[in-house]
């Protein structure tokens, strides 16, 4: 094969793709708009308020909130590279014979030290 | 059409760059900043790093920028102005910026050979074609970058460890942020 | 010619895909409400039509037509993007899946598979890119609403699948490591030749199975771990202000994200659409449909497992339930991990 239709070959899988997002974004959209045209419009104050099982809304919702969300996602999007990082020596596992393999290994007791270290520190406790 | 898919992605990315900038709220900005992300993708898959665009989605779309999302809720920003104020200094960093790029691009478009470069690019994007793209990266990292892999495993676990000790002022000391028991 | 052949038919085989989506989400709604009355001793839905059976259709249209309320202090851009957001992810990953056989069929010249939407190169990655985008709509849903129990339903939900899907994204790469290859058809095809020869038995994949198909449930937000929505003490989470075809969307959503996921466990682990014997038992074209057969009752196993767990188990506290994910499900995929990579060397 030559390269004028590897990257023909290789664009074709991307189209449908492509295509899915399209008809997926194309029936979100449009369902939304035909029901809004469909559907009754009767609003009143009552049922326009925020619902808090029938007591009068109190202060902003949108209240300030614990940081430990704020750590959980932080430990996220680092442990998270750190597992992008096995994806490709997953798939050239073979390839990379046994340096590959004691890397990954030093690379996952990296990994250990930080995830016992963020444990003994409390980080993962949900008190 | 590659160039015309070039310059589709490229003008989203620089118009949604600027809404991420331009909407005074952030939750717009987070919104903007994924579309944008989403185009950067869409840009790696045209230059065939597919492994590139994968982890372009999961690590700025999926990971980072709920990070951000949840510090526009942390802080809870209504009308925060005090950013706005600094638009001198903003205004001095793009303009070195924009010099530095002036001066990068106006040394790259004019290679020694450039019939050369362009066949050498085409039988890359043919060779990850036809492995795939990402056992290339896996073969590249864990061969020839071997050192600089695990250097980036040590900066991993230094930011792991910075961010629980920077995470855990906030903990420990019962501030307005604490939820009550 | 050949383009348009090409492109006519990926979207004939995405129409019957999305359709095909759409009516398994239905009957699911169903299946879901029948199986749980049954294992509590309950009759379930018995109104419309026999036995129930065309509910789905009278709650669609129920929804349709309801009217689709906008909280007064709500911001109705975002609010009506996050059923958008969190619909579409849920639907694109079905584009990687393959559904029979890596076949190929001559059209007017132009090569098709015709069970199988896109061999990209990177598709497990791609399931999981717009898996994790899934969590952009729960949580501007719950900011966009101005409602407290929305908020805090929107949070939980949030770090709850941004938890789990570490999990997830660790729990496969024992497959990857035995598979070499990222594309599911890939995956797939190094899996025929009976039960022996899948991920679950042959490669020993019994933990990472167990971490996927739990923290799969976990990062649908199903019970036991739907603590984002729990009816007790958060109303409805995340929807609580939704009605309408908005609330719709994102029910349609957890159940679109239960077949993904169950589509994925289906490939990854048991050998997508091969049978538990080697080859087919029937000749020629009906073979290739019995592999989809065979591939749609695995997908139905999973999904039955997960109306199962619910009715079994009660829901978690949410503390127990991070707690689970970062300390139990986290190092035993890790230790999958190890374990795996260390006896594919020594076999191999």
């Amino acid at each position: 094969m030559n390269g004028a239709s590897h990257l023909l070959s290789y664009l074709a899988n991307y189209f449908p793709v492509l295509v899915f997002i399209g008809v997926a974004f194309a029936f979100g959209a449009g369902t939304l708009v035909i029901s809004h045209f469909l559907q009754p419009k009767l609003p009143d104050p009552e049922k326009l308020s925020a619902y808090e099982c029938g007591s009068e809304p109190f202060s902003d919702a949108r209240m300030p909130f614990p940081v430990r969300y704020y750590i959980i996602a932080m430990l996220f999007v680092i442990f998270d590279i750190e597992i992008l990082f096995l994806y490709p020596w997953a798939i050239a596992f073979d390839k990379i014979g046994v340096i590959g393999m004691v890397e990954m290994l030093i690379f996952i007791a990296l990994f250990v030290v930080g995830y016992v270290y963020a444990w003994k520190k409390g980080a993962l406790e949900w008190d | 059409m590659a160039t015309l898919s070039f310059f589709y992605f490229g003008s989203v990315i620089v118009l949604c760059a600027l809404l991420v900038v331009i909407f005074r709220n952030p939750v717009y900005s987070v919104i903007s900043l994924l579309v944008m992300f989403f185009h950067i993708a869409g840009l790696f898959v045209t230059l065939h790093a597919e492994f590139l665009a994968a982890v372009q989605l999961i690590v700025y779309a999926g990971a980072i920028l709920v990070l951000y999302l949840f510090v526009v809720m942390i802080l809870n920003l209504q009308q925060d102005d005090s950013y706005q104020r600094q638009v001198k200094w903003g205004l001095g960093l793009g303009l070195l910026a924009l010099a530095e790029v002036i001066a990068i691009i106006s040394k790259a478009a004019l290679p020694d050979e450039p019939a050369q470069s362009k066949t050498a690019a085409a039988a890359a994007g043919e060779a990850a074609t036809v492995v795939g793209n990402t056992e290339m990266v896996g073969k590249a990292l864990y061969t020839t970058y071997l050192f600089p892999f695990e250097v980036a495993s040590l900066i991993l676990l230094v930011a792991m460890i910075g961010a629980i000790i920077m995470a855990k002022k906030g903990i420990m000391e019962p501030g307005p942020l604490r939820e009550s028991k | 010619m050949d383009m348009l052949v090409f492109a006519g038919a990926s979207v004939a085989k995405i129409a019957v895909v999305m359709v095909t989506v759409l009516i398994t989400v239905a009957i699911l709604t169903l299946a879901e409400r029948k199986v749980l009355s049954w294992m509590q001793d309950r009759m379930g839905p018995m109104e419309v039509g026999p036995y129930g059976i065309l509910q789905p259709i009278a709650d669609g249209i129920k929804l349709f037509f309801k009217e689709d309320i906008i909280p007064a202090g709500a911001n109705w851009v975002l609010f009506s993007l996050a059923p958008i957001i969190s619909l579409i992810p849920a639907f694109i990953g079905f584009a990687v899946v393959p559904y029979g056989p890596n076949i190929e069929y001559e059209l007017y010249g132009v090569t098709i598979k015709p069970f199988i939407i896109s061999d990209i190169n990177i598709g497990i990655l791609y399931v999981l890119a717009f898996a994790s985008i899934g969590a952009y709509g729960v949580i501007l849903g719950g900011w966009a609403s101005n409602n407290k129990y929305s908020l805090l339903g929107g949070l939980r939900a949030a770090a709850q699948v941004i938890s789990y899907e570490l999990n997830v994204g660790l729990a496969i790469i024992g497959v990857l490591i035995l598979a070499g290859s990222l594309s599911l058809v890939t995956i797939a095809e190094k899996q025929a030749g009976g039960f022996w020869h899948w991920n679950l038995i042959g490669g020993l994949q019994i933990i990472g199975f167990v971490v996927y198909v739990i923290s799969s449930v976990a990062e649908t937000n199903r019970l036991p771990f739907d603590l984002p929505e729990a009816d007790s003490e958060l109303v409805a989470g995340w929807m609580t202000e939704y009605s309408g075809m908005r609330f719709a969307f994102f029910f349609m959503a957890e159940y679109a994200n239960m077949i993904l996921v169950s589509c994925i466990a289906s490939v990854l682990f048991l050998g997508g659409y091969h049978a538990p014997y080697p080859g087919t038992l029937l000749p020629g074209i009906l073979g290739y449909f019995e592999g989809v057969a065979w591939f749609t009752v695995k997908v139905y196993f999973f999904l039955f497992l997960f109306f199962w767990i619910r009715a079994t188990l009660p829901r978690l506290r949410y503390d127990q339930l991070m707690r689970f994910g970062w300390k139990v499900m986290l190092p035993l995929a890790l230790a999958n991990i190890v374990i795996t990579a260390i006896v594919v060397y020594v076999l191999r």
